[in-house]
């Protein structure tokens, strides 16, 4: 009965970092209109939170999906580490490239931790500020997804 | 479909030990959770139902059963007590958020009769939280 029961283990983190929207594709004016302050030139910082979900076996010896200590140090490596306290811009390589908006935040973590040995990644959720979230659970959102 | 969350506190003390496993293994596998004499969390629980709106009511269920079945099943059994020798159904198994949430569950689908249980969301912290589903539910 119980082993169509599904279960997720969450966990949030923290940091901070700036960011700047621009878009190379764009003209001034456009990024401008597009982005409105968060254009403008030196950018500006977030405390981000970041809710990662991942879903497993529930191990009858220690009760857990994943050990909250290795998740941590893993998120911690591959996330809070290179981003804490950094500019998006400047110092994520994807972000070089790629608007450091929080969608695609979003889904840069994701790529980040999706091959986590431990446990599946179910999802990613960030609050940019307490007003604005966001959330990406892999291409195969639809199913993924089923339950939020 | 409509889903409808009811939100609840309670406080509760637990303690992580596996009696299978040395002193040792168990102090490396749970930490400060292993301390013997137990420790204490603010648990905050949500609850999702699912469920069409009756047409005369306008409700999936009334929140006032709900928060009679919450108080009951959940508040009288959990709250201010010590999970592992106090509530029967996490006997022999390690009060984790994600033992708890299950439990909770298996506690409150029967009890829910009109709509059905969607989710349960169990916060052990504000950062930390367990849920459990059944495995395909649709959205949300």
């Amino acid at each position: 009965m119980s082993n169509d029961l599904k279960i997720v283990f969450g966990r949030r983190y923290r940091f901070a970092a700036s960011h700047r929207l621009h878009s190379d594709q764009l003209t001034d004016e456009q990024n401008c209109r597009v982005y409105g302050k968060c254009n403008n030139p030196y950018g500006h910082g977030h405390n981000y939170v970041v809710e990662i979900s991942v879903s497993g076996t529930v191990h009858p010896a220690t009760g857990m999906i994943v050990n909250l200590a290795d998740l941590d140090e893993f998120v911690q490596r591959q996330v809070i580490e290179p981003f804490d306290h950094k500019s998006l811009n400047h110092d994520v390589p994807v972000f070089r490239a790629t608007v450091p908006t929080t969608e695609n935040l979003c889904k840069e973590i994701y790529q980040r931790l999706k091959h986590f040995p431990l446990a599946k990644l179910e999802r990613v959720r960030i609050e940019e500020t307490s007003n604005n979230a966001f959330e990406y659970a892999g291409e195969e959102m639809r199913d993924r997804m089923a339950v939020r | 479909m409509v889903y409808l969350t009811r939100k609840i506190e309670f406080s509760a003390s637990h303690l992580y030990h596996n009696p299978a496993l040395s002193a040792d293994e168990n102090r490396r596998i749970f930490g400060k959770c292993n301390n013997p004499h137990g420790h204490g969390h603010n648990y905050t629980l949500e609850v999702t139902v699912a469920g069409e709106p009756d047409p005369v009511t306008g409700m999936v269920l009334d929140l006032k059963e709900l928060k009679a079945i919450l108080e009951r099943e959940i508040m009288e059994r959990m709250d201010h007590r010590f999970l592992n020798y106090e509530v029967p159904e996490l006997k022999d198994q390690i009060p984790t958020c994600e033992n708890i949430a299950r439990a909770i569950w298996k506690l409150l689908e029967p009890k829910i009769t009109q709509g059905r249980l969607h989710k349960v969301r169990l916060y052990e912290s504000p950062d930390i939280f367990a849920e459990c589903y059944r495995n395909g539910a649709s959205q949300p």
